[in-house]
């Protein structure tokens, strides 16, 4: 298999088969809280996409050259946590200054998502996971796609969701089941439909 | 994880397993804070400190009363785009008066309004239904099928969103299945007004107490046969020749109430022969009393008085005539000496 390839089988098992918040419940907050309009999805989505990549990259390269080298893997927590936050800090100025305009779209989610335990979780995952192989361990280009695939799978999940509830709020549910309970029951059914991918080998 | 460090301990040297971590993630601290407060002074953007402070002052409910998308944009129009200072209406004159402080300019004062719905109709008892309408529970749905469910095509219709669009719990429903407006919670933001599809919620100055609660355009007999409630307006007028002040007029069959005149006395309300115009202060309004020691027979009284009720000569003590005093309060008002009062 060539590496086209390997990125789709990263895109698709990110997408679908090991999905961020159906699979691994990653990131149930933003996908409860902010999946009640379809276009502050999209703002949360963008954001998550685009602080998964960056934190991934950044992340790996703190693994492999200040982590590995002095043995000290039992503080990836920690130094992860620091290098996200300061990352998306740092993002986050150099927006407001360059584009006003996705700032104020993204603006409001961008320091939502820095202790969002799904961009962590990337991160983490990136450094134990493997190829479709089972032996090679993921490289710096690897990590980085398997970052923004995850994002955009969790874009896709949070889209969805926005617009079914979007739709939910015209049903004539009894009243104790609006809002929250019938957001909840949702997402366990989409998880239950997402776990039928489970198992599939590609 | 224990054993691993004791190991490497004794390999290393205490002093390394404990430095290395420091000096890393120590440094890693470092140099993000060095690089952060850089881009903070490299990508600083100007923000008017009154914006912050103008933001923080006003309410946060985002209600879009001012006509901005929020508070945030409200305070950015205030200070960019040279907006009036006394838009805020949940906020009222306090708001006002702390903006324009910022601002220093002076506030305009601001009425406080509440929001009225100009229908007697639309609860369980007392709605004449077309059909029996089955769709998404909405006023905005219901009105688009066959010119809505309700007989009267500019009654209520009862599926309650104002009450939804309600930013602060003001509307409720009563056990007919009313919209009631409480106005100690009511601000006057007007998002119940925008939501009505039959345009029957009006803001009012909070010190008016007399409304049409009708907003039917038909004719006298038809209004009265679609209306549910009976206390449809059939646009007869006796209302607005009893009005002491002409603040009544009819249009399109319907009578409505002009509060920049009106003085509360609810005359109107008692001579309506379909009781359509409610009068809060039924039962409760008070008559005019001259206290005959502090008058000094100015003839103010006299003069302002809506409906001739006080009589007297220069310089003589003053009478209110109390079968036609409507209790409009307009005397206390205009009283030199602050000698009437209302018993």
């Amino acid at each position: 298999m060539g590496y086209l390839g390997e990125i789709f089988v990263m895109a698709m098992s990110a997408l679908f088969i090991q999905n961020f918040v159906l699979s691994r419940f990653l990131g149930l907050c933003p996908y409860l809280g902010v999946s009640k309009k379809l276009d502050s999805a999209i703002g949360m989505g963008l954001a998550v996409i685009f602080v998964m990549t960056m934190a991934s990259a950044f992340c790996f390269l703190i693994q492999q050259y200040l982590l590995v080298p002095y043995h000290l893997e039992y503080l990836q927590t920690i130094a992860y946590i620091l290098t996200i936050a300061a990352l998306v800090q740092f993002v986050e100025m150099v927006i407001q200054k360059n584009s006003p305009a996705l700032y104020k779209s993204l603006g409001v989610y961008l320091p939502l998502i820095t202790t969002n335990c799904a961009v962590l979780g990337v991160a983490l995952i990136n450094i134990t996971a493997f190829r479709s192989d089972g032996v090679t361990p993921y490289n710096f280009l690897d990590a980085t796609l398997n970052g923004f695939f995850s994002g955009v799978g969790f874009t896709f999940v949070l889209l969805a969701m926005a617009g079914i509830r979007e739709r939910l709020e015209f049903a004539p549910l009894p009243k104790s089941m609006r809002g929250m309970p019938i957001g909840l029951i949702l997402a366990g059914t989409m998880a239950l439909a997402f776990y039928g991918f489970m198992g599939f080998k590609i | 994880m224990i054993s691993i460090v004791l190991l490497e301990a004794a390999n290393q040297g205490i002093l390394s397993i404990i430095a290395a971590p420091i000096i890393i993630v120590g440094g890693m601290g470092v140099i993000f804070g060095i690089v952060l407060a850089f881009a903070s002074k490299v990508f600083a953007v100007h923000v008017d400190p009154r914006v912050t402070e103008i933001a923080e002052a006003l309410p946060g409910a985002n209600c879009g009363a001012c006509g901005m998308p929020g508070c945030a944009g409200y305070a950015d129009a205030i200070v960019n785009g040279g907006a009036e200072v006394n838009k805020c209406a949940p906020g009222g004159s306090d708001v006002a008066i702390t903006i324009a402080k910022i601002m220093g300019v002076q506030a305009n004062a601001m009425e406080q309004k509440v929001a009225v719905i100009h229908c007697s109709s639309g609860g369980y008892k007392n709605t004449n239904w077309k059909y029996a309408y089955e769709g998404v529970e909405s006023c905005k749905s219901a009105v688009n099928i066959a010119g809505g469910p309700n007989m009267c095509s500019h009654g209520c219709l009862g599926y309650n969103d104002c009450m939804n669009a309600c930013p602060f719990d003001a509307i409720s429903v009563d056990e007919y299945g009313m919209r009631c407006i409480d106005f100690n919670k009511c601000t006057g933001c007007g998002a119940c007004v925008k939501a009505c599809p039959r345009k029957l919620i009006a803001l009012v100055p909070i010190n008016r107490n007399v409304y049409v609660k009708c907003s039917s355009k038909d004719k006298g007999n038809v209004a009265k046969e679609l209306c549910g409630s009976g206390h449809s307006c059939i646009g007869c007028g006796i209302c607005s020749r009893k009005c002491p002040v002409e603040a009544i007029t009819v249009t399109d069959n319907l009578a409505r109430i002009d509060y920049t005149k009106c003085i509360n006395c609810g005359l109107c309300a008692t001579v309506c022969p379909t009781k359509a115009i409610l009068d809060l202060l039924c039962g409760i309004r008070r008559k005019a009393e001259i206290i005959p020691e502090g008058c000094i027979g100015c003839t103010i009284c006299a003069k302002k008085c809506p409906v001739q009720a006080i009589s007297g000569e220069l310089k003589q003590v003053h009478v209110v005539d109390k079968d036609k005093c409507v209790g409009c309060e307009v005397c206390v008002g205009v009283c030199p000496k602050k000698t009437i009062k209302m018993v």
